[in-house]
């Protein structure tokens, strides 16, 4: 699966409320990430959207100093899979 | 209608003819007259209209006789353009006021009938969840949308930068600074902003000591305290010390971040510690400080850390003990005389220290005198060593070259001078005369060619002494106020300067103002040599052209005439031997270095 690819340090999948169903990290930083990212999707979805309202969100990076945040959007669920870049 | 012209037009006007009487006000001296008659039986009459063709009235030729009467007059260029009026105007929005606070975040989004906290719900929702089928279908999918996403970061790095290597080394910028912030005094009466000291660690808080240096202004109803200001917030000082009088200078302990010392208005020497606030941790006894407002206060290298030293304008230089602060552990009195006569001190306006040279110390005073001390002297006469004249009123700011320490700039009057510690006659190098006094000047501590000079009108001069000498390389109007303190941040990127107002400015400078170039170093000590080695030509000859007087002097009884022939012979040798020496050293500099002209220019001038 995702996990086992390389540079990946946790996935989390979480429903359209921001509730996580499922993850590989620990229970403070799952609810601290499905609940943050699920902010950022709103308004990220809600900015392409006013730009172009027949265009959609489709995916999300957030790359930091330490590592990368890929965000993959849906309808009910969004993933959240971090990543340290191999460099 | 038709028009009858009368016969006797010319006399009084009928009973019924009207006469025209535009015609006859235009053309009043050339009493020229159309009239326009009816009969008066005639009139009521249906009016008959019919089209007639165009008669010529009166046909004025011009007189070219009249042109004498006039002047031509110059042409003039009027631009006009028909557009509407537009104004334009400048507009600054009102300080926006920030403030951290923080968020409580609690899990939220759960559904009424679960309750967060119990595990077992949680679990046997989330388990719901996952056998949902819309979850079923879309999780896989968005899984492969990840997977390619991951694969592409671990193949490539998207955002890798190339050619980060890339210097610029002499790009064509300009140089330039940009004012970040400005941290204002928040009491009614503005205070100077006397001295500015950097956090050592980083340099993310500025301490400034804030006082009134006007003579005799009623310091009933001014506040007395200075602040720490963080840089990144400059709404809110960050902390305040309350000293028992306004400090006139304050400084961080480079060892300890967190205490600092100040000196007062009143003589006295105070330590704080930010951790203990505002209130001084000690305070030095009134009887045993200065007796003058202390102008310059610094932490001493010393195995325990708690050493200072500070000098005031009553003649005295105090060494302190910041953990004893009732007396101090030594003292100096500025005398020339080396009498230790406090009546005939010099007054100390700024001090200099180096770490690297423990022993040695040099003051600054108002006499325009720098005086250069050795701490570890036996007599106080010995202590010191020697001085420095050539500044026409008090020096207000001292410091050695970090890179050179041989070399320090003095600032005092109204130009700025570099000297070298073996030249005691003169310094090596000056500015110019400036237009306003200079308050204070520092070396950057990145580039060993830069300084920084504050001046009385408002504006902070970067000099770049490699790149020209006659000017500032760039000068910066940071406020109508005089700038009385300047401070460089390690970084050499960032510089607080404070005025008079108690704003105190901080302005960052372009790259090529903090970064060391490569060959800075070799061409300043080149420079530095070159000057230096000029002076010391120039003391020579003038000793030599003293010795040759006196000897002169003692000679005059005896055969005048070969004795001033062979004097003058003497004298004219030397002086061509040294003419000789300095024009051989000067070109071997000029061969060696083409590529400076404005290094040549300034030979050029000194020819």
């Amino acid at each position: 699966m995702i996990q086992s690819q390389k540079g990946v340090q946790g996935v989390v999948i979480a429903n359209s409320e921001g509730i996580p169903i499922k993850s590989t990290l620990d229970n403070s930083s799952t609810v601290q990430y499905a609940g943050l990212i699920h902010q950022l999707l709103l308004k990220a979805r809600s900015t392409v959207r006013d730009i172009d309202p027949q265009n959609d969100l489709t995916f999300l990076r957030v790359r930091s100093k330490k590592n990368e945040i890929m965000i993959a959007p849906d309808k009910d669920y969004f993933l959240i899979v971090i990543q340290n870049p191999s460099d | 209608c038709k028009s009858t012209d009368t016969v006797n037009s010319e006399t009084a006007v009928g009973p019924g003819s009207v006469q025209s009487e535009s015609s006859v006000r235009r053309l009043v001296r050339m009493e020229i007259v159309h009239v326009y008659t009816r009969v008066r039986s005639e009139f009521g009459r249906y009016c008959l209209l019919s089209d007639c063709g165009p008669e010529l009235t009166l046909d004025l030729l011009p007189d070219p006789g009249l042109s004498a009467q006039f002047i031509l007059r110059t042409p003039r260029d009027q631009a006009t353009q028909a557009r509407c009026d537009m104004s334009e105007h400048q507009v600054n929005t009102e300080r926006f006021e920030t403030e951290s606070s923080g968020v409580n975040h609690t899990e939220g989004g759960w559904p009424k009938d679960v309750d967060p906290n119990e595990m077992e719900q949680t679990i046997r929702f989330r388990k719901k969840v996952e056998k949902d089928e819309g979850f079923m279908n879309s999780i896989p999918q968005l899984g492969n949308i990840m997977v390619h996403c991951i694969q592409q970061n671990n193949a490539l790095d998207i955002y890798q930068e190339y050619c980060t290597e890339e210097d610029d080394g002499d790009s064509a910028e300009p140089p330039s600074a940009k004012t970040i912030n400005v941290f204002r005094d928040p009491n009614e009466v503005k205070r100077t902003v006397t001295c500015l000291s950097w956090h050592p660690d980083g340099g993310k808080k500025l301490a400034g000591a804030y006082s009134s240096l006007h003579f005799q202004t009623s310091h009933t109803s001014l506040c007395q305290d200075s602040y720490i200001w963080d840089i990144e917030n400059p709404n809110r000082p960050e902390l305040t010390l309350k000293p028992v009088s306004p400090l006139v200078c304050i400084e961080y302990n480079p060892k300890d971040p967190h205490t600092l010392v100040g000196g007062t208005y009143s003589g006295q020497i105070a330590y704080w510690d930010t951790r203990r606030g505002s209130q001084p941790v000690e305070l030095s006894s009134v009887e045993h400080s200065h007796r003058d407002p202390v102008y310059k206060i610094i932490w001493l290298q010393s195995k325990t850390g708690t050493d200072a030293f500070s000098a005031s304008t009553d003649g005295q230089v105090l060494w302190w003990d910041v953990r004893k602060l009732s007396e101090p552990t030594e003292r100096l009195v500025l005398d020339p005389g080396r009498e230790g006569n406090l009546e005939r001190a010099l007054g100390a306006i700024c001090l200099e220290y180096e770490p690297t040279m423990p022993t040695k110390f040099m003051v600054g005073t108002e006499q325009g005198v720098v005086l250069s001390c050795n701490r570890k002297a036996k007599t106080p006469a010995e202590k010191l060593v020697c001085t420095y004249e050539g500044h026409h009123g008090p020096v207000h700011a001292l410091h050695r070259n970090p890179f050179f320490p041989k070399n320090f700039l003095t600032a005092g009057d109204w130009a700025a001078r570099i000297w070298s510690e073996d030249i005691r006659d003169s310094a090596i190098m000056w500015t110019r005369y400036q237009m306003s006094y200079l308050t204070d000047a520092c070396w950057s501590p990145v580039r060993p060619s830069v300084f920084f000079t504050a001046k009385m009108d408002g504006v902070l001069d970067v000099w770049d002494i490699l790149f020209k000498q006659n000017d500032p390389t760039l000068s910066v109007k940071v406020c109508d106020e005089p700038l009385y303190c300047l401070r460089v941040q390690d970084s050499g990127r960032l510089v607080a300067c404070g005025s008079q107002g108690g704003s105190a400015t901080l302005l960052e400078f372009c790259s090529g103002l903090s970064t060391l170039q490569k060959n800075d170093k070799t061409l300043l000590a080149a420079m530095f040599e070159r000057e230096a080695k000029r002076e010391k030509i120039l003391e020579s000859r003038q000793r030599e052209q003293r010795m040759k007087e006196r000897s002169r002097s003692e000679q005059s009884d005896a055969g005048r005439d070969s004795s001033d022939g062979l004097d003058a012979y003497n004298v004219q040798q030397l002086m061509t031997r040294a003419e000789d020496d300095f024009y051989s050293v000067v070109e071997a500099e000029l061969r060696r270095r083409d590529e400076q002209p404005q290094v040549t220019e300034h030979i050029k001038g000194l020819e």
